[in-house]
């Protein structure tokens, strides 16, 4: 049963702390955004400072994850790093959502424009990644490079283009999810009270479809940072002086029967938060799946 | 050669042929026939070297010597005629052939004629280009007559890929027939110093010492294997680390993995230089994308990089022996010259370069009138020395870029990277803006190379008119866009020049020219690395011919 309205998250955050890995993982995200974002004063070295007589240095007190080929410090590589891929990773996914569930949402439940949408879906499916970052990276790199300098160029346009490639998953799993909720005795009974639609949408199928949406995201974010350290690899991406998680990581797989820790700290880094995005949605669709949550 | 090979073998006088037992020699890539004529391959080439022999050849130094010639025809020594359209080459007595029969000027005619059919598809038709007719004027001289003056003559019969066949062997494989003679392409009978006894294509040759060999003292190795296949890592642990091959080739390692493979004591990793130098490019135009289609075209100078002394202190900020090192060990050095060799045809005008001076090049930017903004970046007259440094992707060329950002940025530049794929940078496809071609950045780097020994048709890339613009499509070798009446002079001359020592003076010229004006600022000397294990003495690794050039001369010490 449901309390009144400002209860409904307390009720959420109850059901949340159950799922100890859940709990785990959102201590442990928020670790890793802070340490990223308050980077540069927790550790004030510059990642892109060459400190030729110290490369290749491994582990100590003045560069606690030893230093690179050009030795460059890796601890505030990592550091600079996360900044760049988390920003990528979920400003492209909340691009990717909103876009997905807004679909999804106006497919399911308005048969009108139900084929047109998915065709729209189907259409975008059929669209390559790769060389379609091409033909935008051609088309608008000057453009963006001159409005905003190359690194914030380069920021809106791969983020756009991942954003707006990767929205059709989720629209699909919406649709599907809002397609069966809609024909729900609930929802009917909501209809038959004289519920409009938009409230009907906000309250009662956006709640259910959010367990997919949720997944969605967590799949969303790991797959945003993988797309941007492929595009960089390509040469397509950030410069090559600028570090990313992906960066760091191709270029510490040359180093890795010498030096594995060089594509281990970026790597668990990807890893674990991927991991940790993946379980914080878990628990979240728990707390917020309206059936599971009243048992 | 008797001189250098005492030199290179001390103590082994009096040596008898086959007294060092077996050699064995490793290419990664496997050799899939033995006639040079019928197969671009590297590997098929030096091979074959083993067996086929040309007139003459380039030693390690660059420096041409005669083999299955007297001597080297020059203007001086009267062997190339005055009007420059005639060669005459003069074998030396008493060759024979493996099988025993005498070498004679009619099989040059023979390789000439095989070579030139029109129906053969020979691969190294460019070395016979010009050549009107080859004729035998006795029985061991040879005249090559070429349809207009030839400075430089030397493309038949010049280097392992171009050697003497014998007529008598391949008398029918003339024309189509030639890949249809397996035999002979399997296993040619030669002059060098040893012969196949089983050829297995693809994988692995056995040979012995040719027992008529020129010299009875060599080669000292009765037996050899020629291996083929597998991967440089793997060929370099068969040489260094476990020393069960002799001999390993061209091992493109990073160079920390193969320093601590020869920290295992059993080889030695040896390299040679061609001329094959990675550079810095810098764009005399403006690359602006305001300027639509005459962007990074001759219409519009660079803001900038069109004043000598900030291209001048760019090239002084840099370090180019940390460069060398750290990206290409043993494989790379340092050098101030577009022209590093071979060693006739380098310049030391402009060793300064080998010193990095920062110092010097803030002043010279001081005294040019770029001053320091707050933020550290010079400008003049509102221009800010800002530029789009681009490469092609590739670890030592990122790790190059941030060197040399980081350089630049001490002297008050700003630097941009950027790397492009190395298939579109290179790919020259004139629709894509992203080609080293269309250039369109500040500054780019590349490697580049001539073939063979002549720079000749490399220095005239950077003639005038010869830039990559949209009505040639982009094509053109000029990426400077540089454009001087004094170079295209040189030029001129040295396209009329026989004498090597004049034509090496106007190709030093004209590098200086180039380097003295900072449109190019070469980087390093990149070379080719191979290894052989402690107990193989006398290899001298020769990047202008084959590897196995002087294998007659390789020995076992102790």
């Amino acid at each position: 049963m449901t309390r009144a309205g400002e209860s409904y998250w307390l009720d959420v955050w109850r059901q949340f702390k159950v799922h100890k890995g859940a709990l785990a993982s959102a201590a442990f995200l928020t670790g890793v955004i802070v340490a990223v974002a308050a980077g540069p004063w927790l550790w004030p070295v510059d990642p892109q400072f060459i400190d030729v007589r110290a490369r290749n240095a491994g582990m100590s007190l003045e560069h606690p994850l030893g230093t690179d080929q050009l030795g460059r410090d890796t601890l505030a590589r990592v550091i600079a790093g996360g900044r760049t891929s988390l920003a990528v990773g979920v400003t492209a996914m909340a691009i990717a959502l909103v876009l997905g569930t807004l679909v999804g949402v106006l497919a399911g439940y308005l048969r009108r424009i139900d084929g047109a949408l998915m065709r729209l879906t189907d259409l975008f499916l059929a669209l390559p990644l790769l060389p379609l970052l091409l033909v935008a990276i051609l088309l608008f790199r000057d453009m963006l490079r001159s409005a905003f300098g190359p690194e914030a160029g380069i920021f809106i346009l791969i983020v756009a283009v991942i954003g707006i490639t990767s929205w059709m998953q989720t629209a699909r799993v919406v649709r599907g999810e809002v397609m069966t909720i809609r024909e729900r005795e609930f929802v009917l009974a909501a209809r038959s009270i004289g519920t409009s639609r938009r409230r009907i949408i906000t309250r009662h199928i956006l709640p259910n479809v959010m367990s997919p949406v949720l997944v969605s995201a967590t799949l969303g974010i790991a797959n945003a940072i993988i797309t941007e350290s492929a595009l960089s690899f390509l040469g397509l991406g950030f410069p090559s002086d600028f570090p990313t998680w992906g960066r760091l990581l191709y270029d510490g797989v040359d180093y890795l029967q010498r030096y594995p820790e060089r594509a281990m700290a970026p790597g668990l880094a990807i890893s674990l938060t991927v991991l940790a995005v993946n379980y914080l949605g878990d628990g979240l669709r728990d707390a917020l799946d309206p059936r599971i949550r009243t048992r | 050669m008797l001189i250098v090979a005492a030199m290179i073998l001390p103590g082994t006088a009096g040596a008898e042929r086959g007294g060092d037992g077996h050699v064995s020699i490793l290419y990664w890539q496997a050799p899939s026939q033995l006639n040079p004529y019928l197969s671009g391959g590297i590997k098929d080439t030096e091979a074959a070297s083993l067996v086929l022999e040309p007139l003459a050849r380039h030693d390690h130094r660059g420096n041409m010597v005669p083999w299955l010639a007297e001597s080297v025809p020059t203007l001086a020594n009267g062997g190339v005629s005055s009007d420059l359209t005639r060669i005459t080459w003069t074998l030396r007595e008493g060759l024979i052939w493996s099988d025993g029969t005498p070498v004679t000027s009619s099989d040059v005619v023979f390789t000439a004629n095989y070579c030139m059919h029109p129906d053969g598809g020979c691969a190294r038709l460019a070395n016979f280009e010009d050549v009107e007719k080859v004729e035998a004027l006795d029985e061991l001289r040879v005249m090559i007559t070429f349809s207009k003056p030839k400075p430089y003559p030397y493309g038949p019969f010049v280097g392992a890929t171009v050697p003497i066949l014998q007529a008598a062997q391949f008398a029918e494989c003339t024309g189509e027939r030639a890949p249809e003679c397996t035999e002979a392409n399997f296993n040619p009978v030669g002059t060098g110093p040893f012969r196949v006894t089983e050829f297995r294509s693809n994988d692995v040759i056995t040979m012995e010492a040719n027992p008529n060999y020129r010299d009875p003292e060599k080669p000292a190795f009765a037996t050899l294997t020629f291996k083929g296949g597998g991967d440089a890592a793997a060929a370099a642990r068969a040489v260094l680390e476990t020393g069960e091959i002799d001999y390993a080739w061209n091992l493109q390692l990073a160079p920390d993995v193969l320093a601590a493979m020869q920290d295992a004591g059993k080889g030695t990793v040896v390299s040679s230089f061609g001329t094959l130098v990675e550079r810095l490019m810098i764009n005399l135009t403006d690359p602006d994308p305001a300027h639509g289609e005459e962007r990074s075209t001759r219409t519009h100078p660079h803001p900038f990089l069109s004043d000598v002394r900030v291209r001048q202190a760019l090239s002084m900020a840099i370090d180019r022996g940390l460069l060398a090192e750290i990206g290409y060990g043993q494989a790379g050095r340092p050098t101030c010259n577009v022209v590093p060799a071979p060693a006739a045809y380098v310049s030391t005008a402009n060793d300064a370069c080998f010193v990095q001076d920062m110092e010097g090049a803030n002043r010279l930017l001081d005294e040019a009138g770029w001053s320091r903004g707050d933020d550290g970046v010079r400008t003049r007259n509102g221009v800010r020395l800002s530029v789009l440094y681009q490469t092609s992707t590739n670890a030592v060329r990122q790790d190059f870029q941030a060197l040399i950002k980081q350089w630049w940025s001490e002297i008050g530049v700003e630097t941009e990277l950027r790397n492009v794929d190395a298939s579109v940078f290179f790919g020259g496809d004139p629709g894509s803006p992203d080609t080293y071609q269309k250039f369109n950045a500040d500054i780019e780097m590349y490697a580049n190379s001539f073939e063979g020994t002549d720079p000749e048709p490399y220095l005239a890339n950077w003639r005038c008119g010869n830039d990559p613009r949209p009505d040639n499509q982009w094509q053109g070798g000029n990426m400077p866009r540089y454009c001087s009446e004094v170079y295209d002079a040189l030029l001129d001359r040295m396209s009329k020049t026989g004498g090597l020592a004049e034509r090496s003076d106007l190709a030093k010229a004209m590098n200086d020219m180039l380097m003295q004006e900072y449109v190019m600022i070469p980087l390093v000397h990149r070379g080719r690395v191979s290894a052989h294990v402690r107990s193989l003495g006398g290899v001298l690794l020769n990047t202008w011919d084959s590897e196995l050039w002087n294998i007659a001369d390789w020995h076992r010490i102790d």
